[in-house]
């Protein structure tokens, strides 16, 4: 998206500086996507592309009602199925709507090398800036949910900008008001999380013993969450992480390398200026050029 | 200083050319790569014409450093060969460092430090051009796993770090040692240069054991 500047930021890639923050009563925003409530009709994933004007273009049939294959550049929203057959032999279909999940500490935005083309506002929503996007896709591998996609076209990392445009004007998100049986809601997530807690008491009521939130606490929360009825399992709901985590390769190469390295190559060459102050040049001297030419002189004399 | 009759060719037009293409390329690749490294350094990328240019022409400036460095594994690789005196040297680093010349084991053709840096080179350079595949997002981005890419960034900027500290290191020998600047530029050495630095191969030289005419008469 475009920096509209209609939020202030808690969050700047690639940056040292505190970020603008004077505007700070602002509420923090979730998305609460009820798996239990949703029927698959993919409404969200056609309002995500009319909203945002994408338009993926068309593919082939997989075997799936999953529709595009996968997400990309051009499908920030993505509904996916998954058949799965209970310890009773029962088959259920969990379908889940796929996107960004605005975590709370953002691995894509630790891992992001571009000043500002990555910001989270204060609402918690997380957001690619475009025109400082340099297409190097280390947000694709700071994410711990396989979320950004690279344009092959523009070279711009993209994903679903939770309608960061929509919410700034007091919007809901294009995807929670076009959800006809109201599986996808949106508020604070101090609300979010009450109301997920009210539809969570029902389920289990209902035989779902293991209902729960998806709210994961290794990436400080996240502005996207689930009620799941299999909330013990995530994984079961294609490929929802069980436990994410910004992954410690990427720790290592933010966290450690990158101060470190940067440090010891200025340590290095500090070190060489100033030895060469004490030290002074390593220079040839009189005597031994003199000696220098003897050896050579005395070859050519020898027969 | 008198100018000598005698010098001695130490690299050749070849060489040295060669040299230099890599030390372009060389450079060009750890300021672009250090703007893509860490953000204090970012504005490094306004070289290169953005951050957008700066990611799109590194790893095609890194293909070609590939290849200047094979040129240079060509050229130089006998003369990095290890011996028994290049251990010898490596221990009296102490009398190096201090510029205690009386100290130091006499030097072939290359002295051992100059051989850790060819050899380290040619370890670090295939690992940053393999690893760079893994990461190229425009051509590659899709063809290996996500954790495989992690841990290719990873081997990536630390074997940069390795080499831009031997790059560090190489300059600054250049710059400290009289004259081997000239010799990478202009190719040739005094007599008295390679007694100071080089007296094994001085001495080669001079007893007729070495095949290229080495040693010029000015006129």
């Amino acid at each position: 998206m475009s920096d509209l500047q209609s939020q202030d930021y808690i969050r700047r890639s690639a940056s040292t500086m505190t970020p603008p923050m004077a505007r700070n009563h602002e509420e923090e925003v979730a998305k609460l996507i009820d798996v239990s409530r949703c029927i698959g009709c993919k409404a969200c994933q056609a309002a995500c592309m009319e909203w945002n004007d994408l338009r993926q273009e068309v593919g082939h049939f997989e075997g799936s009602y999953q529709n595009p294959n996968d997400l990309s550049p051009d499908v920030w929203t993505l509904m996916k199925f998954a058949e799965y057959e209970n310890e009773q032999g029962n088959l259920e279909w969990l379908i889940r709507k796929d996107g960004c999940m605005h975590c709370e500490d953002p691995g894509c935005l630790k891992a992001c090398p571009a000043p500002g083309a990555i910001v989270q506002y204060a609402n918690g929503i997380v957001d690619f800036i475009s025109d400082k996007c340099i297409g190097c896709g280390y947000c694709v591998k700071g994410c711990p949910f396989d979320i950004p996609r690279i344009s092959k076209t523009d070279h711009k990392s993209y994903k679903c900008t939770l309608c960061s445009d929509r919410v700034s004007v007091g919007l809901e998100p294009a995807c929670v008001k076009a959800c006809p049986t109201g599986a996808i809601m949106f508020g604070s997530k101090t609300d979010m999380k009450a109301w997920a807690g009210e539809r969570i008491v029902d389920l289990k009521s209902r035989g779902f013993e293991k209902a729960g939130l998806y709210d994961p606490p290794e990436v400080g929360g996240t502005h996207v969450m689930y009620v799941l009825h299999h909330a013990d399992k995530p994984s079961l709901y294609s490929g929802l992480p069980d436990k994410p985590h910004i992954s410690a390769t990427v720790e290592a190469w933010k966290g450690i390398m990158k101060p470190l390295a940067v440090a010891g190559l200025a340590l290095a060459a500090v070190v060489g200026f100033f030895h060469y102050i004490v030290k002074g040049p390593n220079e040839v001297t009189e005597e031994e050029e003199a000696q220098g030419e003897r050896v050579i002189e005395d070859a050519e004399n020898t027969p | 200083m008198s100018r000598p009759d005698t010098v001695i060719i130490r690299y050749t037009t070849a060489q040295r050319v060669n040299h230099w293409i890599n030390a372009i390329l060389f450079t060009l690749m750890v300021l672009s790569g250090l703007s893509m490294f860490h953000p204090i350094l970012f504005w490094l990328s306004n070289l290169f014409g953005g951050g957008q240019w700066t990611r799109a022409v590194h790893p095609w400036m890194g293909c070609m450093l590939l290849l200047s460095f094979i040129g240079m594994f060509v050229q130089f690789w006998r003369g990095n060969l290890w011996h028994r005196e290049d251990t010898e040297w490596v221990k009296s680093f102490k009398e190096v460092v201090e510029d205690d010349e009386e100290h130091i084991p006499a030097a072939g053709r290359n002295n051992a430090g100059q051989k850790l840096v060819f050899w380290s080179m040619t370890v670090l350079i295939p690992v940053l051009f393999l690893t760079g595949l893994l990461i190229w997002e425009v051509y590659f981005g899709n063809a290996t796993s996500i954790s495989v890419q992690r841990a290719a960034v990873l081997i990536h900027s630390t074997a940069a770090f390795l080499a831009i500290i031997i790059w560090i290191v190489h300059v600054y020998a250049g710059i400290w040692v009289r004259h081997s600047f000239r010799a990478m530029i202009q190719g040739w050495v005094t007599p008295g240069w390679a007694w100071r630095h080089h007296r094994k191969w001085l001495q080669q030289i001079a007893a007729g054991r070495h095949e290229d005419p080495s040693i010029r008469k000015r006129p």
